[in-house]
């Protein structure tokens, strides 16, 4: 089952790779991580989407618990939330198909943030499923780069993530 | 009033209750030695080796019950205590081990022995700690002491620049120290509790299985109590031998691997198991498909992460050991309802006839010297109260189901890690932290050429250890799978070329004996601890063809034990080595 793990944790400089170490020496995949500072200083918030049976979830959650930088944890899984990914991607956008790919980019509601004479750059943000099928739906442009953010996500209604 | 660096470390162990610590010094540590030598509150012991260093620290530890402490220079000093550090790490010992490092402003710049000390280690260490600026350097410290003793003990390393060593601050060390991230719990959820103590009075076939935790948490009173309450057979692992005294008649032995018939069969047959610090590893359970198939299982320990990892568990319990086995005392004490006493006989029957099949019989006639017979010397001679080290092969396995532990912490072997090479500088930790109490150190020809330098360390520091060689001229263990699994091929186990191991000793001032005949192995014991001042190096010459018995091997299921072939009434049938 996929699953999206919020972390507080210290914003020392060591935190990162003790949790990129935790994965890599158990074996847990990730599928993406992203880490920033918070409101508060002391604190960045980091935000794991990872994969396992209930079993293994549970262990990462235990493990990530056990390290002395992680302050707290959610899994955002468990209850109603939102997650966000901001996608930037370039593509050839000659011809026609310059503006076929203003229209996918208008359905998709995203937005043309750079232009050249042969060259869209595209903004766009959503669940990580919109930005497969924006990228899918391009197919037929010729993709110079992807670059995605890794999953922010953030609990629905009242329940927090904070100390 | 103002300390440099060097002096804040010194001072902070003082004003930690530490007397002895272990090290070896270099360029970045020549501030902090200089400060060790403008005092003598604290012993510095000088090991001959970081890997010594760092195995004497946790023999300390491990003996006496406080954190280790360890002092070693940058670079090539830390690498030498990774394999010590890693060893910590798998027992849960508390160490704390401070690592000089290159000065800040060379960090980076593949300076002079310059490792990534914080990098290398934080694989194998509780937590760890680079120290920039000198004003934070005594509450490290203290958070170091704190993190290592605390929950599930564990190695915590302080990486100390040369610059902060030097530079100068107020000094004042905290009286106590909180680390908003971490809050160990110790009593257990009573709920759960409730329902455990329940889930036992109502077991038909219970065992309780029991381990290092229990040494961990000082909860080895409470454990007996538990066990004498309800009278349910308790097995124990390699590392809690001892919490139950050895001759309590509901000790079943070690299980696992190398365990007694009687407690293999006990597990695989339970209803109810009752898991107390015990993490349920590999070499315990064997193939887990087959473990323990009708069990329910209680487990408690201080670790979440522990529980539920290899086995299901219905009653998990978070908690301290000790805290939590009292907790049940209260609720047993409180209930009128007891165990069903003709179903637990019923059980104790069952018990006692595989106790009958006495797995850990073997050949008594032997002219050989049987390596077994040495351990019982061993015990018999000491009156099963010496404090044993071990290495890592077939003798620590014999020292582990022939020496009956009735006291915990005197039983001293690296179990997760299995760490050739620990035992010798680990009893020289356990002879610091007790100076007049009897050390034997149980090793193999192979283990003890890896820390053999300590030898120099004992004389320097007059300990009195006995080293009980239980010279096979194999890598025995490794030896022992190649005849089962590899169709004799011995390849690369023979220990060509060994030193004459009396004269070594001699060589460090030491007394060396050599014994080649079952009838002295007890005389030279004897000889060995009345000599009460000095290190006698014992070098049995050992049946080379013993293996270690019963064995599960990988895929097999507890109750698929191999006996050793010799108790099937065949005596002295001397095995050729193909
Ligand atoms: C540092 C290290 N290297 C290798 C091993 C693998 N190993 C386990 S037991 C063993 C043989 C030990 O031989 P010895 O010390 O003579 O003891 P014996 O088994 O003969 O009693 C070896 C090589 C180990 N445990 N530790």
């Amino acid at each position: 089952m996929r699953r999206i793990i919020s972390l507080l944790v210290e914003n020392e400089s060591g935190a990162l790779s003790r949790i990129a170490g935790l994965f890599s020496a158990r074996g847990y995949n990730i599928e993406s991580l992203t880490v920033a500072p918070t409101e508060d200083e002391s604190l960045s918030r980091m935000t794991i989407v990872t994969r396992g049976s209930d079993e293994i979830i549970e262990q990462i959650t235990k493990q990530l618990h056990k390290l002395i930088d992680v302050v707290r944890l959610l899994d955002l899984t468990e209850g109603r939330h939102i997650e966000r990914e901001l996608l930037l991607v370039k593509v050839m956008a000659e011809g026609e198909n310059r503006e076929e790919v203003k229209r996918l980019v208008d359905i998709f509601r995203g937005r043309i943030i750079d232009v050249t004479d042969s060259t869209y750059t595209i903004e766009l943000t959503g669940p990580s499923d919109k930005l497969d099928a924006f990228v899918e739906a391009l197919s037929n442009a010729e993709i110079l780069e992807v670059v995605r953010s890794g999953i922010s996500g953030i609990a629905r209604g009242d329940r927090t993530l904070r100390l | 009033m103002e300390l440099t660096g060097a002096e804040i470390v010194v001072q902070s162990l003082k004003d930690e209750g530490v007397e002895h610590i272990f090290g070896y010094p270099g360029g970045a540590a020549l501030h902090i030695y200089d400060a060790f030598y403008q005092q003598d509150d604290i012993k510095h012991i000088l090991a001959r080796h970081e890997q010594g260093a760092t195995h004497a620290a946790d023999g300390y530890a491990r003996a006496s019950g406080k954190p280790g402490v360890v002092l070693v220079t940058s670079g090539p000093g830390v690498t030498n205590t990774i394999t010590g550090i890693a060893t910590a790490y798998m027992d849960s010992i508390p160490l704390v081990v401070l690592t000089a490092q290159v000065p800040t402003n060379l960090i980076g710049d593949d300076a002079f022995q310059e490792v990534d000390t914080v990098g290398i280690t934080r694989p194998c260490v509780k937590h760890n700690f680079l120290v920039r600026n000198v004003a934070d350097l005594a509450l490290t410290i203290k958070k170091a002491f704190y993190l290592a003793g605390s929950g599930r003990p564990g190695p915590v390393v302080v990486d100390i620049p040369k610059d902060v060593t030097a530079a100068k601050t107020t000094y004042r060390y905290p009286k106590s120290v909180k680390i908003r991230s971490y809050a160990p719990v110790k009593r257990g959820h009573s709920k759960q509790i409730a329902k455990a103590v329940a889930l036992l009075l109502d077991a038909r076939r219970p065992v309780i299985y029991s381990g290092g935790g229990i040494i961990h948490a000082t909860a080895a009173t409470q454990l007996t109590a538990l066990v004498q309450t309800l009278g349910f057979p308790c097995t124990q692992t390699l590392m809690g031998l001892g919490a139950l005294p050895a001759a309590d008649p509901h000790f079943l032995g070690m299980l696992g691997m190398h365990g007694t018939y009687e407690a293999n069969m006990a597990m695989h047959g339970s209803d109810v198991i009752l898991a107390v610090g015990a993490r349920f590893d590999d070499r315990v359970t064997g193939d887990l498909s087959k473990f323990s198939p009708g069990a329910r299982i209680i487990h408690v320990d201080i670790d979440p992460s522990s529980i539920g990892k290899n086995v299901p568990v219905e009653i998990p319990i978070v908690g301290d050991a000790a805290a939590v086995l009292e907790q049940m005392l209260d609720i047993l004490g409180k209930k009128d309802r007891k165990v069903d006493e003709p179903v637990l006989e019923q059980w104790w029957k069952q018990i006692k006839a595989w106790r009958d099949v006495d797995s850990l019989a073997y050949d008594r006639d032997s002219k050989l010297i049987k390596p077994q017979f040495v351990i019982q010397k061993l015990c018999e001679v000491t009156e099963g109260d010496a404090y044993v080290t071990s290495d890592v092969g077939q003798h620590q396995m014999w020292a582990a189901q022939y020496y009956s532990f009735n006291k915990p912490r005197r039983w001293i072997n690296s179990g997760g890690l299995g760490t050739m090479g620990f035992g010798l500088p680990a009893a020289v930790g356990v002879q610091m932290a007790f100076p007049n109490a009897p050390v034997a150190c149980v090793t193999g020809e192979a283990s003890i050429m890896m820390c053999l330098q300590e030898l120099s360390t004992c004389s320097q520091y007059g300990l009195p250890i006995k080293v009980i060689n239980l010279n096979n001229r194999y890598m025995g263990m490794v030896r022992q799978w190649q005849e089962f699994f590899y169709d004799r091929r011995y390849s690369h186990t023979y220990m060509d070329s060994l030193p004459d191991f009396v004269q070594l000793a001699q060589s460090f001032g030491h007394t060396g004996i050599l014994i080649e005949k079952p009838g002295d192995v007890e005389g030279a014991l004897r000889e060995a601890f009345a000599a009460r001042e000095k290190l006698v190096f014992l070098d049995f010459i050992t049946d080379q063809t013993e293996n270690v018995y019963p064995m599960i091997s990988a895929g097999a299921g507890h109750n698929e034990m191999q006996l050793n072939p010799a108790d099937s009434g065949a005596t002295s049938q001397e095995r050729e080595l193909a």
